[in-house]
């Protein structure tokens, strides 16, 4: 028992070793690479407008400047983390200066659409594996949709679902749910139709019925292809949220806090925004990822 | 039963010549209020077309009847479209008629190819040649760096589940409201798929090529050139795909965050504001055209660049 979790132990150094410390040393390029965007960025606007005109500076003083500029053309990374810290720890969680308040609303409406759009791929792709006519008539519209901007008919379908009364979460989880739906769609039509004919002709001589054969044959072996798709969906479904809080009535969401940082010029606001954003979108695909691993957990590789 | 050709296309035919003749009547055309006559026809108009569509769909054989199936279809969902808004007489903010539409187009035409101009020549193009090229030559520049890559790439398949064109904002104001900010975007948005697609494709030779090249003496330029970059074509032509898409959803989006008075993006927005429904509409057909237009060249490309792999062979 002891020497298995010391070989586990090692293996995971050596994993660590392996991986970990190249991406450390990416994130450190990075953090360094930010601090000079940040000092080559601001030095213009620090000698004009925050350090003495006369010229009585030395290059200390700019470069402290430069870190703690109001307006930042780059804020430096300690602003946005101490100004992301300070939204979640100084304002109560229903305060619109909150950050998680944001990424509350932003994450309701992506995970409404999510579950939305996931339901109705998961049904129309069973509905299209079953009906030659849908396979032939409607399936090649929905593969030619991954060529198209289908994000560009979000401000339609605001204007659509507002004129017919709908307001708050309704409108932005339709969008983030159709555009879960097409990736869901097509790759389940796709994990419907893998199993082999010896497999299905199996099942043909149990004398199964269509549905035991959907539900013990073909939906298992969809699962592969159904998880990748919905990581893409749930990251697409984050993006199309955050679009549909931009028109007019921008008061509450990650994407409108993107929008009210911009119109004020608060670039630090704008930057823990989007750190925050990205948070999200890594939290939320991690949790599918999570899922993924707990039920595809007993499957052999191939 | 055993469709035949014949019969299915008398049968296709025949749905579409009765289809012609309704659109002909006054309830048609707006001209008069829906007579009884006219439900009843138009009932049996949707009987015909969803059984021409059927028999179309059970035809065995030629790719040809697949494309004419999704044709045929998507001729009779625009049909209906037309027909029902119009004698349903529903308002244009919630749905335009489809001839409203192409009229739409008629007429704005200067105006959307101004649009196409500033959004798909200037930003998606430019910044989508920008990223992908950046995106492949640093690629082969880490090649050689297996600590370089193993650093970068966890973090570059990471960023794919960022919303990356939040970056807007910020890109409008280092670059500025015209076209440079919307490239900023689509070359930030391009550059990871296009680096991962083209490590992975640079892996991608079979041991027995890399071992014969070996034994030729070859030297990793040699083998470079002719044997690893060739064999990362499908994987470099996938992400192309990818990425012409994603450039135009990032053009698109990142004109909604503030843009000059010009753009798809731009128009998409002010003009749903403004209600004015069909040339929204028409915006986005341009927008959809152009995705599938850029798609199919992409396609193309790639089957005269790599017509010896197995994966564009069998089509």
């Amino acid at each position: 028992m002891g020497t298995m979790t010391d070989t586990a132990f090692k293996r995971g150094v050596a994993e660590f070793r392996r991986q970990g410390v190249p991406v450390a040393a990416m994130l450190l390029l990075v953090l360094l690479a930010w601090y000079g965007g940040t000092w080559a960025l601001n030095a213009p606007g620090a000698i004009e407008r925050v350090l003495p005109p006369d010229g009585a500076w030395t290059w200390q003083d700019l470069l402290a400047a430069t870190m703690d500029m109001q307006r930042p053309v780059l804020p430096a990374p300690h602003q946005v983390a101490l100004d992301f810290w300070s939204s979640l720890v100084d304002w109560p969680l229903d305060s619109p200066r909150n950050l998680m308040y944001h990424v509350a609303v932003t994450a309701e409406s992506t995970l409404w659409g999510f579950v939305m759009g996931t339901i109705l791929g998961l049904v129309l792709s069973v509905c299209i594996v079953h009906s030659r006519t849908l396979d032939r008539a409607l399936l090649p519209w929905i593969v030619a949709s991954q060529t198209v901007p289908v994000l560009a008919i979000a401000p339609i379908v605001l204007v659509i679902l507002g004129s017919l009364g709908f307001s708050g979460v309704a409108p932005k989880a339709v969008i983030a749910m159709y555009l879960c739906f097409f990736p869901v769609t097509v790759a389940m039509v796709q994990g419907l139709r893998s199993p082999q004919v010896i497999e299905t002709e199996m099942m043909h001589t149990y004398a199964a019925s269509r549905w035991q054969a959907l539900w013990l044959l073909r939906l298992p072996s969809a699962l592969p292809f159904l998880f990748p798709a919905l990581r893409v969906g749930i990251a697409a479904g984050l993006v199309g949220a955050m679009v549909a809080e931009l028109p007019t009535g921008a008061v509450a969401g990650l994407g409108a806090r993107l929008l009210t940082g911009s119109y004020y010029g608060n670039t630090i606001q704008i930057w823990s925004a989007l750190v925050m954003s990205a948070l999200l979108g890594l939290a939320l695909t991690s949790v599918v990822a999570l899922v993924e691993r707990a039920m595809l957990r007993h499957r052999h590789q191939p | 039963m055993k469709p035949s050709t014949r019969m299915t296309t008398g049968l296709v035919l025949g749905a579409l010549v009765a289809g012609t003749l309704l659109m002909q009547t006054a309830a048609a055309t707006g001209e008069a209020p829906p007579t009884a006559w006219f439900w009843l026809a138009a009932i049996m108009l949707a009987g015909l077309a969803v059984q021409s569509i059927r028999r179309m769909a059970a035809l065995d054989g030629a790719r040809l009847y697949g494309l004419l199936t999704a044709a045929l279809f998507g001729v009779w969902v625009v049909y209906f479209w037309q027909l029902l808004v119009v004698a349903f007489e529903v308002p244009r903010v919630l749905l335009p008629p489809p001839s409203l539409i192409a009229q739409s187009i008629g007429t704005h035409w200067p105006t959307l190819w101004g649009d196409f101009v500033q959004t798909v020549l200037k930003a998606v193009l430019i910044g989508w040649t920008l990223g992908s090229g950046l995106g492949f030559a640093v690629a082969v520049a880490i090649d050689r760096l297996p600590f370089l890559q193993r650093g970068l790439l966890p973090l570059a398949s990471l960023t794919s589940t960022i919303p990356l064109v939040a970056v807007a904002p910020i890109a409008v104001m280092w670059f500025g409201f015209d076209w440079q900010s919307k490239a900023a975007v689509v070359v930030l948005m391009t550059f990871f798929p296009m680096l991962t697609s083209t490590l992975a494709g640079l892996k991608a030779s079979g041991k027995l090529e890399r071992e014969l090249m070996y034994s030729y003496a070859a030297s990793y330029s040699r083998t470079l050139l002719a044997l690893r970059l060739p064999a990362a074509l499908p994987f470099m032509f996938g992400a192309l795909k990818v990425n012409a898409t994603l450039a135009l959803i990032g053009a698109i989006v990142a004109e909604f965050f503030g843009s000059p008075t010009a753009g798809l993006g731009f128009r998409i927005s002010t003009e749903a504001s403004r209600m004015h429904m069909p040339l929204v509409w028409a915006a986005i057909v341009v927008a959809a055209v152009t995705g599938s237009v850029a798609y199919a060249v992409l396609v193309q490309i790639e089957r005269r660049a790599a017509f010896w792999h197995p994966s564009v062979r069998g089509r």
